[in-house]
Parts: structure tokens; C-alpha cells; sequence
């Protein structure tokens, strides 16, 4: 696999490490940084930098009761911490969670297109999107903004060529064409923080539907 | 997008230049600078040998500044306290998992405090980075870790330096007052000025990672 050529944008990795990321970007930024070394180093930089900040910060002052407390708690056993999550298939660990055992509950949106929802609230929604090999993604924008992660094969659009780890943003200005790669199936996740809207005139009928 | 135009310059200078006679006395004023920046010390004392004088340090030095972070967040002070001794009983028992050349302790403390946050705010799914397999971990090498100290002391230094507006801006997006938008409109934010401090650290990671996933 080549490394991922795509990143998260800095102010994206900023905000996830303070933990103010809408929780469908923070899936796609966890799931990115386990598949790119890259932005595993500059996650840490991020932290360092969190870290620098907290040493900033002005003491405010701790009572004596909370440190014995803490002290006396030093000695009890830990209770048992719940397993890592394991990556498995072409889903790597945070992801793998979401994905049931068998695979993704998929839903045909048309044109050999499928999606599963993985994950829908106020803050957004994420889900999957399969895409036959050499065929489009159903044209579309969006308000707010979007990011899509390559799982699995890869397409191509205004924005270039995205394969195995790579991140496209998207913000609402862009009304954009995905095309998946010739040679497999494209699965990508795909992260909004407001429902997509179709240009077309049948998909936007459908649009309520499909939840897309 | 960081470049990275030198490669690991100071990290080979230290090595090349132990070799020298001049080595005791480097040796010497190295073991100086470490002091000055003990909560790695103070760390790794607590992971390896479980120091409860060493974790009494900790606390005194990083419990206080938590309390402050998140008092920051709006959380009244008993809760406040409540949080804090959450996150300084996480330090303890997970400091087996702190890996000193990869952080140091303020960046390794703010994670966990941050986390334990929004685990207590959100009770929702948290999605975290994979961990990385290593299978034996590799012995410590002080002069990377002293590297990594002083990487940490730079970027102290730089954020002291930068103007009261933009210092204020990089405070609040990590304190989790700036939503990533916010974050992306703030002009003239320097963060990637800010990390460049630190692009010695990235790219050893950078070339440690490259190995761990080659072996």
C-alpha cells in the first residue's frame, strides 16, 4: 500500500485532539490517523502542543482532600480495562467496531451504489458508500461540510485521484463528481455534519428515503 | 503541509559527538538539562517502578493546571476536582502505555485528561487511533528523550513569545473553545509556525514508524 497522500487538515487534527470534532469527522480522523504514519507523527505534535498549553495555564489550586483521596485509591485494583478494538478486513480498529461481524447492513441507492448508515445524529451522520468499479457517485453537494475516506480501491474527481487511506474535504462550494477506479469496487466512508443534498432531480426525491 | 528540509540534524550531532573527549563534560551539562525538564523523569519513574513520590510530583505540578483546564470548560470547582482525580488516577494506572519517545508528559497528561472530559460530557462512542503493534518495546534511548524534552521547552518557549491574540486563539482551540471551523477562520492563527518548533519530533516519528511497520 502507498502511503496516503491526502491528510487531515491541521485546524480538523486541532480540534480532534481537544475533543471538540463532531463525532462523525472524530471516526474518520481516528480511522485515517491508524491507516497513515504520517498523521499518527502529527497527531502527537497536536498533543505536545495541547500539552504546552495545559503547562501554560495558571494553577488553580487543588484541596487537600481530593489528593488524599486519589493517594488512598492508588493501591485498589484497576478494574479491568475493555479489550482494544482489533481492525478487521479493510476496516481498521476505531471503524471495525461500528461494522457488524458479517459485514455492513448495505442498502442499494441506485446505479449499483450502495450505502450503510453507520452512525446518525444531531452532529451528522456517517456511513459507508460502495461504488461499482469505473461508476459515479451520484452527483451531489452538501451543506456544511464532508469528508470521504478510501477503504477500499479508490476514484478520482475535481479534486484528484484518491486511493487506500487518502481524505477528501469537501466544504459546500464543491459540487463534485466522484468516479471509482477501474480495477475494484470503491468503499469509502463518507462523514457529513449536515444532511447531503442531490442536484439531481430524481436522487433529491429519493433523498428523504435513503437518508443520504 | 510541513517540510521537512533537514533531516534529524540533532539528533546525529549527539551521537557523533559522544564519541568525543568532551563527551564526560556534554554528558554533564545534558544531565543539567534534564532537570530542568523532570516530569519526564517523573513519568517514567511512576510506569516503571510504580513511585508514588514521583506520582506525588505529578500531581502537584499537573493536578492544579487540570483543574484549571477544566474549570475553563464552564465545570464548577467540586466537579472540576472530581474530574481531576479521574484523569491523575488514569495517569497512574495507565502509565505502562507512556512511551517516551514518542510524547513527553504535559502532551501524554493532556490526552488522558481531555479524553476522561469528553468520555464524562458525551457517554458516547470515542473513536480512538489504532495502536500500533509492538511486540518488544525498544530500550530507552535518554539522548532521544532529552531531544523530545527540549523540543517540548522550544515550543513553550515559542507559544510565551507569540502575541497576546494569537497565543489566546491557540489556547482556546485547545481547551476546546474553538470549533474546527472557527479554528480554519481564524487568520494569522501560526499554527503550523508553532509545530515547526516541534518538526524534529515529527520526523523521528515519521522514520520510527516507517520502521515498526517494516519489521
Amino acid at each position: 500500500m502507498t502511503a496516503p497522500q491526502h491528510h487531515i487538515p491541521e485546524p480538523m487534527m486541532a480540534a480532534y485532539v481537544a475533543g471538540n470534532l463532531p463525532q462523525p469527522f472524530a471516526v474518520v480522523v481516528a480511522t485515517h490517523i491508524s491507516m497513515c504514519d504520517e498523521c499518527r507523527a502529527r497527531h502527537e505534535t497536536h498533543l505536545a502542543l495541547g500539552g504546552a498549553v495545559l503547562e501554560s495555564l495558571e494553577d488553580a489550586p487543588v484541596s487537600d482532600a481530593m489528593r488524599a483521596g486519589l493517594f488512598a485509591m492508588l493501591d485498589e485494583p484497576a478494574p479491568e480495562e475493555p479489550a482494544a478494538p482489533k481492525p478487521r478486513g479493510i476496516y481498521p480498529a476505531p471503524l471495525a467496531d461500528m461494522v457488524p461481524g458479517d459485514g455492513p447492513r448495505w442498502r442499494s441507492i441506485g446505479m449499483g451504489a450502495r450505502q450503510s448508515i453507520l452512525w446518525r445524529g444531531k452532529e451528522g451522520s456517517l456511513r459507508l458508500l460502495y461504488i461499482p468499479a469505473g461508476q459515479a457517485v451520484p452527483d451531489h453537494s452538501h451543506n456544511g461540510l464532508e469528508l470521504t475516506l478510501v477503504l477500499q480501491g479508490s476514484f478520482s474527481d475535481e479534486g484528484g485521484r484518491f486511493g487506500v487511506g487518502d481524505v477528501e474535504v469537501a466544504d459546500e462550494a464543491v459540487e463534485h463528481t466522484p468516479l471509482a477506479g477501474i480495477d475494484s469496487p470503491c468503499i469509502c466512508l463518507a462523514a457529513t455534519d449536515a444532511p447531503l443534498r442531490f442536484s439531481g432531480m430524481i436522487p433529491r426525491l429519493l433523498q428523504p428515503v435513503f437518508r443520504i | 503541509m510541513l517540510q521537512f528540509v533537514e533531516s534529524r540534524p540533532g539528533i546525529m550531532q549527539g551521537h557523533r559527538q559522544a564519541a568525543r573527549p568532551r563527551a564526560a563534560e556534554e554528558a554533564s551539562e545534558a544531565l543539567n538539562k534534564l532537570q530542568h525538564a523532570p516530569e519526564t523523569e517523573l513519568l517514567i519513574a511512576v510506569r516503571d517502578r510504580r513511585d508514588k513520590q514521583a506520582f506525588a510530583q505529578l500531581f502537584d505540578i499537573y493536578a492544579p493546571k487540570l483543574k484549571a483546564m477544566v474549570m475553563r470548560s464552564g465545570t464548577p470547582a467540586a466537579q472540576a476536582e472530581d474530574i481531576v482525580q479521574d484523569a491523575m488516577l488514569s495517569v497512574w494506572r495507565k502509565a505502562a502505555q507512556f512511551d517516551a519517545h514518542r510524547s513527553q508528559a504535559s502532551g501524554w497528561i493532556y490526552r488522558i485528561a481531555r479524553n476522561r472530559m469528553i468520555d464524562i460530557a458525551r457517554r458516547d462512542y470515542r473513536p480512538l487511533p489504532e495502536e500500533l503493534k509492538i511486540d518488544e518495546p525498544p530500550a530507552e534511548q535518554p539522548a532521544e528523550i532529552m531531544a523530545m524534552d527540549q523540543e517540548a521547552a522550544r515550543l513553550r518557549a515559542a507559544l510565551d513569545t507569540l502575541p497576546q491574540s494569537q497565543r489566546e486563539m491557540i489556547e482556546k482551540a485547545y481547551l476546546g473553545e474553538l470549533s474546527h471551523k472557527e479554528i480554519t477562520e481564524t487568520t494569522g492563527l501560526p499554527l503550523g509556525t508553532i509545530k515547526s518548533r516541534i518538526r524534529l519530533g515529527l520526523e523521528r516519528l515519521r522514520h520510527e514508524l516507517k520502521d515498526l511497520r517494516q519489521s
